[in-house]
Parts: structure tokens; sequence; C-alpha cells
């Protein structure tokens, strides 16, 4: 099926190639393969600075295949989904998108996704973690049929300030008016192609699902129509810094699903990662709204901050404290980064009460490793504004060309 | 829209009766809502075939607490009885059968004559024990009230008033099997066959099945709470006892509506609001008590919309696979079993002639096929009391064990191959009977389901085991007789302490919301 299969015998391959692999794997320069959801996906192409920088300046492509994707469809599909998730579907109207979490009984967040509406009993529902168990479980009494389509749907992410201009280059006309969450239908060749106005960079970007065969001729066009504006495939690790820019969480980074924590309290519900505008309170019932109330009313324990460190160097797996003396401990960081866009050093930091919303100072230990000799710093950290960085051209339509 | 009750008690069984009649009496105003043309559920008396009649599901009245009995007033309300203090005979013996009567067994060699005496002596110390946890309302691990950190506390002195020797047995054989306790303890294969199969009646195993100890330990302590009265025979059948507890309920101010049979259990802010009946009608309640089973009352009267996903899960693994099936004959003459007495054949004769005969007859049912040679538990109620069946006709009522819910692809001929296999099993025992066999009639689990709505045809609602038991009955989350839905309870055998015409569970429902909870 693709160029690694043919090299290895099975039993050397235990990971999967996505159908992108054919053309991908001959701008991986570093050999960095990291699995994720049963695929090798690769780390970093090249190098993550420029990866990074074709982000933000120019288009960055990147494989999302290994997205897990299930397909809700039945007369009871809108009913099913607004169990499930903590949004109101029936807000979300056909060829939209929602970002979404949903959560057990006990108001704890199980995973964090993407609804894509294809028509009235119609969903694509994306994922970070395979649960059709939880799926199915969820879906009794319910006429739905759910069934998990991963290796169904090729799926790239264009993102960047000219990844309009390439689309509408590769011939989607009228990609431009596509509005942020937003859905359209185009064609290449006889295939079908789905452009979303989504990602996770926090810029202009799309996201282009296609049946795996038309995976190649889409990277060909694609590379095409992007050599003269600075298109280039990216790694996990330039994504990483981008989604921390945008303020996005990743599972298993900032939270922990309910589905695999073993430890007490280390579950998280959605007002604790801050997303209280996911949770739909008036809709009526889903999935841990009794406790998600409870919540509301009793407060959270924790929540995760958006946080500016003085200095420049990144404050990773780093614990955050009350004041430079006393060493109490209020927090830990969970993402850390240098932002090179925003040239401020920032960073994902879960605080607890009641220090979240009283302290507006913060100390943080930072330690460095540097030519095999740890240093430790204490730096001063503040609150700020939640996405680090939103550039007008995220939102913009029509989408500019650059 | 009519009145606004403070309940409204969806099915008229007789934890609803007993809930609605306690709730009463503390001034609450209670409509019970009974789906079919006469409250009672699983607890009545019908006709079968012209002339004859008998109680279709319960057929005695053996565990319902004398307390209970008097608190509710039921003879005040018209309960007579026609015998009490039935004897139970074991048929099959080599040497006849073994009667067990007024504490004592016959029958039987003087060797497990004493063993007996010794074994009930300390079931009923253990009982007193289980009793204690029968009744009251199970404790929450977190036992986050004083008040239930004090009945932890009491349920701990009681156990520990055992002495440490019976304290270590009864941990001994508390989770044990039937057949291993009383292969320890007696010789008689009758004997042991007699009391295993009070351990599994109703039960979704046999003797050798773990747990069978405990549901015989809930079975005794339910027969000691009876009284004086033991296992008897309500004059003019079950139904008659719900009948009381329906006069009992109405001199309490109860309003009770047969012929009503609820569709949905509405809910308005997140709260049980009432009910909206099949005919179309809406009764607004400040709460709703439903004496339906949980895979009904969560998944079919609620619907999951308003329910967590865990939540269904668990009512959805909540068990309830019925095993006993009934069977009723009309008999033209008086049967006669070999070496049964008048006075026997008033009560209960069991055919369980061994450890071994169970275990066989249980066998073919975990392959969804009937037993060739079942075990029954038969009454002939006509005796105690003529009128249930035309003059000089009499009427039989048998519970056949084990008869699976999932009859297979041949549902018809196996029910056909199980009338005929009780019918030879009961002419081995009462010769000529079947001659005289005038009517008949099979209710499979399937059919138990049908007629009385209970999930799975099941006696209890959902099995008796440990894992369905106390704190996990039916499940986490509504073992405490309060659900997830603020204003909607549970008060049927699916609650704890479970089935058989006891009560508790509506009692407990009662106390619990009489306590306050939400």
């Amino acid at each position: 099926m693709n160029a690694n299969s043919n090299l290895r015998p099975l039993y050397r391959r235990p990971l999967l190639t996505t159908p992108f692999f054919e053309r991908s794997q001959y701008f991986v320069e570093t050999d960095t393969y990291v699995p994720w959801a049963g695929y090798s996906t690769p780390d970093v192409f090249s190098s993550v600075e420029q990866e990074y920088f074709a982000i933000r300046n120019s288009a960055a492509v990147f494989d999302l295949t290994p997205m897990v994707k299930y397909r809700i469809t039945g007369a009871d599909a809108e009913r099913y989904l607004n169990r499930l998730i903590t949004r109101d579907v029936g807000k979300l109207r056909v060829n939209r998108v929602a970002y979404t979490v949903w959560c057990n009984e006990a108001g704890h967040v199980i995973d964090d996704g993407t609804v894509f509406r294809f028509g009235k009993d119609e969903f694509h529902l994306c994922t970070a973690e395979r649960q059709l168990d939880w799926f199915l479980d969820s879906a009794i009494g319910y006429e739905v049929d759910i069934r998990e389509v991963t290796e169904d749907i090729a799926a790239l992410a264009l993102q960047g300030p000219t990844s309009c201009a390439i689309l509408k280059a590769i011939g989607l006309a009228g990609v431009e008016n596509l509005k942020m969450f937003e859905m359209g239908h185009f064609r290449i060749g006889e295939l079908p192609l789905m452009v979303s106005r989504t990602g996770f960079t926090g810029d202009l970007g799309y996201e282009l699902w296609i049946a795996p065969e038309g995976a190649v001729p889409l990277w060909d066009l694609l590379m095409e129509a992007g050599r003269t504006r600075g298109i280039r495939p990216i790694g996990y690790q330039a994504l990483d810094m981008a989604r921390i820019e945008a303020g996005f969480i990743l599972p298993n980074v900032d939270f922990i699903s309910a589905a695999q924590t073993v430890r007490l309290n280390r579950e998280t519900t959605p007002f604790e990662l801050g997303l209280d505008w996911l949770v739909a309170l008036d809709k009526g019932h889903f999935n841990g709204r009794r406790a998600i109330v409870e919540e509301k009313a009793r407060g959270s324990r924790r929540r995760l901050m958006a946080i500016e460190i003085a200095g420049k160097k990144p404050a990773h797996g780093s614990l955050l404290y009350d004041d430079e003396k006393n060493w109490r401990q209020v927090g830990e960081i969970k993402s850390a980064l240098w932002s090179p866009t925003c040239k401020r050093n920032i960073a994902l930091a879960m605080i607890d009460a009641p220090h979240f919303s009283t302290l507006k100072e913060f100390w943080v230990d930072i330690y460095l490793h540097r030519e095999l000799m740890w240093e430790r710093r204490m730096e001063r950290a503040w609150p700020v504004e939640r996405p680090f960085f939103a550039p007008d051209r995220r939102k913009a339509t029509p989408a500019p060309d650059r | 829209m009519s009145r606004r009750y403070d309940h409204v008690v969806v099915g008229g069984g007789h934890n609803g009766l007993v809930c609605a009649i306690t709730l009463a009496r503390k001034g609450r105003s209670v409509l019970v809502l009974e789906a079919a043309d006469a409250v009672g559920g699983a607890c009545v008396t019908r006709e079968f075939a012209p002339g004859f009649r008998v109680s279709p599901a319960a057929h005695l009245l053996d565990v319902m607490p004398a307390d209970l009995l008097d608190e509710l007033g039921l003879e005040r309300h018209g309960l007579r009885f026609a015998a009490r203090a039935l004897p139970t005979c074991a048929l099959g013996g080599a040497g006849g059968p073994v009667v067990f009567a007024a504490g004592t067994v016959r029958g039987v060699g003087e060797a497990d004559v004493r063993a007996y005496a010794q074994f009930t002596g300390q079931m009923a110390r253990f009982c007193a024990v289980v009793r204690h946890l029968v009744d009251m309302v199970p404790l929450r691990l977190s036992l986050a009230t004083w008040s239930e950190r004090l009945a932890a506390l009491r349920v701990a002195w009681k156990f520990r008033a055992l002495g440490k020797r019976e304290m270590r047995e009864l941990l001994r054989i508390g989770g044990m099997n039937a057949y291993d306790l009383l292969t320890e303890n007696f010789d008689s294969d009758v004997l042991k066959g007699a009391i295993a199969f009070d351990a599994t009646l109703g039960a979704e195993y046999a003797a050798r099945s773990p747990g069978t100890v405990m549901t015989l330990l809930l079975r005794l302590a339910g027969r000691l709470r009876s009284g004086a009265l033991g296992m008897a025979q309500p004059a003019g059948g079950m139904g008659a006892v719900t009948q009381a507890m329906a006069a009992s309920a109405r001199a309490a101010g109860v309003e009770i509506r047969t012929g009503a049979r609820v569709k949905r259990i509405r809910v308005e802010d997140d709260r049980a609001a009432g009910v909206l009946l099949e005919s179309g009608e809406v009764i607004a309640a400040a709460s709703v008590i439903s004496n339906a089973d949980p895979r009904t009352t969560f998944l079919r009267l609620l619907g999951p919309e308003f329910l967590d996903t865990d939540f269904v899960r668990r009512i959805d693994h909540f068990r309830a696979r019925g095993l006993v099936a009934k069977v009723h004959l009309a008999l033209e003459r008086l049967p006669a079993f070999t070496g049964v007495d008048a006075a026997a054949l008033g009560g209960r004769l069991l055919v369980a002639p061994s450890l071994d005969y169970l275990e066989l007859a249980f066998n073919p049912s975990k392959y969804r096929q009937v037993p060739a040679e079942p075990a029954l538990e038969i009454t002939v109620p006509s005796v105690n009391e003529p009128g249930l069946a035309p003059a000089g006709k009499h009427v039989m009522s048998i519970n056949v064990m084990f008869v699976p819910y999932d009859l297979g692809a041949d549902a018809a001929g196996a029910r056909r191959q199980l009338l005929d296999n009780v019918l030879a099993t009961l002419e081995r025992h009462a010769p000529g009977l079947t001659a005289c066999v005038s009517a008949s009639e099979l209710l499979t689990p399937s059919d138990l389901e049908r007629e009385f709505g209970m999930s799975g045809g099941h006696w209890h609602h959902g099995a008796l085991t440990f894992d369905q038991f106390f704190f996990t009955r039916p499940v986490p989350g509504a073992a405490q007789y309060a659900t997830p839905i603020p204003g909607l309870f549970l008060c049927g055998a699916g609650s704890h302490p479970g089935g058989g015409v006891m009560g508790l569970a509506g009692r407990n429902a009662a106390r619990t919301i009489l306590s306050g909870a939400r």
C-alpha cells in the first residue's frame, strides 16, 4: 500500500503509516518519528524553527490522519450528541464545526475534540483518544449508528498566512469565503474534498479531508501550488509551539482523560480547564451536568490559566509558588514556551483555588540544564489573557492571501 | 391538569402500596398508579381456568415481617389466612418424604436431626445480623452523615455480638456456596436438596454457585421475621394481601387508580415533576416513586437523556434474568403424593431430592434449554381453601426451576417440552396425577415479564447476589432509593433488600423520602 509497508515485514511494522507517507517520507530529514494513535508520525521534518515559522509566516502542512474520527448518524444523532458533549449541538448548523469536550458523570473531562455537522442527522466527531466503547455505551436507548472512520479519511492541516492563497491556486473557488469553523465541499478530480476552516495553530488555516486514495494527488497539488508561497511540511513539535501560543490545550499534557487517571484528584473539569464557554448548562441534561452545576455553585478546585513569566527560559514542568521566600506551592506549569512571535515567555499553568482568583503574581522555579550542569532560577510570573497570539487574519473573511 | 400530588407512585405492587401507606400516614398526598385492572403487581390472585383461581406469581407469604404486617394493619383491613405455619415436605427420598415443621425435621437419621437443630440455631444467630442489614437503608461507603456512621456502628456491634467463633464462621460461609455448606453439615440427600432449593429459589444460580449461602441467609432471615405466621397462605390467595394493603392505603388517604399505565416520567428543570399516562393525561407531583424495576424505570419510563452514560451503563449491566417458571394445574380430584399425609399436602412440597438433582436441573438453563427433570415447589392451595376451585376439585400451583428467559429458537417446542417434563416429574411422585389434569397454564420468565412488567421476568427485579446487594442494589447512585434525578425514587424489589413479598423496600423508600431526601 505504501513504501514503508513494502520495505518491512508485518511484524516489524507495529505502527501504521498514513496515506501521505508515500510523499511525506521524502521530506523527513531528521528521521525522528513519534507514535501517535497507532501511527508513526514525524516529530520534526527538518528543523523545528523553520517549521514553526512556516506556520506563522507562510504555510505549513501537517498530517492529522491519525486523529481519531467517528461517524455518527441516525434519527437520534443530535439528541445523542447533546447528551454526550457539553456544547449545544442544536445550535450547530449544517456545515459548521464546533470544538467541545465531553465528561463522565463526575463532570470530569474524558476528552476534547471537534464535531462536524454534515447534515441534520449526520456528524463526525474527531477525538484524541479512541473511545468507541464509551460512545456505544452512551448510545444505549438512542437510535444512532456510530462507527470509527479514522482509516477511511486522509486529513491534512494547511495552516498559515498563505494557506488560503494555496487553496485558491489548486482550484478551490470561493474557499476564501469560508468563515471560521465553516465547512466547504470541493472536488479534486473525481474525489470529494471537504475543507474546514479549522486548525490547531490559532492562525489562518484549513483542514482538508479526503478519501485515502486522494491523499497523494492532494499532497502533490499543494506542494506545487505552495512552492512560491513558502509551503513546508511540519512535525508535531512545531505544531505544539503554535498551539501553546493559541492557548489550545492538549490531552495528556494539560489534562489527563478521566478514563485514564489512576490517582485521586488527577481528573479535571471543563471549568478547571477554563472551558466554561463550552458548557451549555441551559440545553438540558448532558453527561456530567449535575456535577458541573454543583461545581459551579461550590467553586472549582483549580484553574488552568495563561501566565507570562519574566526572562526567556521556558518553564517546562515548573512549580508555581505564592512568593519568592515562602515556597508555598500554588500550582504547576503544564505547557511552556518562549514564544518567537510574541517575544514573550508564556505558559499554561494549573493553579489551585483560591490562588487563581486572588494572586496577581506568582514565582516560578525554572531549571536549566546547561552543559551538564543544573541551574535554578526563580522568576516572577503573572496572569495574562488567553490566547497569547490571535492575529486578525485568523478570522478575517474573506481570508487574506498572505 | 388535575391536582398536584406530593407523591405519585408508579406501580401498585406491594412495595408501592407499602410506600404509599407509610407516606400518607405522615400527611403526604399520594396517588398510586397501577397499569393493570387491579392493584397487586406480582402479588395477586386470578383465574386461569373457569372456576380455578391461583396466585400467578408469588404463591405463599413467608418473608413479610410480622411488625410490618401489624404496622400496615392488614388484618384490620380484611386479610385472613387460610393456613399459617405451613410445613415443607421434601419428596423423593428412599425412606419416604422429609418433613420440616415447627423448626424440626422428620424422616432423616438421628445425626441429621441433631445437625439440623444445630444448623438452624446457628443460622438464626447469623440472621440476627443479616436481618439488621436487610432492614436498614443501605449505607453509603462514604458514611457521610452521623446517622450513617451510627448505623454502621450498630451493624458492627450486632456482628461483634456473635462472638469470635461465630463471627469467623459467618465470614467463612458468607461467600460460600450452599452445596459445600450443606455437604459439611448433613448426610441426607433429600434434606440437603430441600435446603439448597430454598437457597436458590428465585435466584439466578444453583447450589454450587458462589453466593448461594447469602441467598439462603436472606431467605431464612425473612422467614424468621414473619414470626408465628411462618409460611402462610392468605385466604383468597396472594391478591388478598395487596387488596388489604389497598384498603389500608385508602384508609390512610392514598388515592389509587387502576388501569392507569404510565408512559413517561416527566422531568422539568432537572427534577421529576410527575408522569404522563398512556392516555395522554399528565399528572403533576412533587416527586415520583417508581415501583417498577430499575431497567424499566430508568431506560423506558425516564429515558437515558436524563441520565449520565456511566449510570445507564450500570443499569444496563444490572442482571435480571428470571429462572423460575410457574405452572398451574386444574385437578379433577385431590392428588395423592406417595407417602405424603393430608396435613403435609396443605403445605409446601418440594421436588429437589438431592444437590446433584438441582445441579442437573440447572445446567440446561445455561444453554437456553429446559430441564429434563425440573426442581419443583408445589402447593395445592385448594386443600386449605376449597373455594379456590370448583367443589370437589383442586388447583395446584408450582414454581419450576430452572427455566431460562430465553428459550432459544423453538420457544413453543421448549414450552411444550417443559410442561411435559413437569407433568412427568409430578407423575413420578404422585402416580395418576396427570390423568386428572383438566387444564394447565405455563408462565415462563418471559411470560412473567409480559404479565407483570418485570424485566427479565425476575421475581426480585434483578438477581440478589453480592454484587447487587445493599449499597450496590440496584446500582451505585441509586442504592439509597434516591436516584440521580432529584425527585425520583425507587421503591421496588430492585432496591435493597430485594423481593419476595416482603415490603421492606417500599417502607425504606418512604422513610428515606420522609427523612428529607431530594
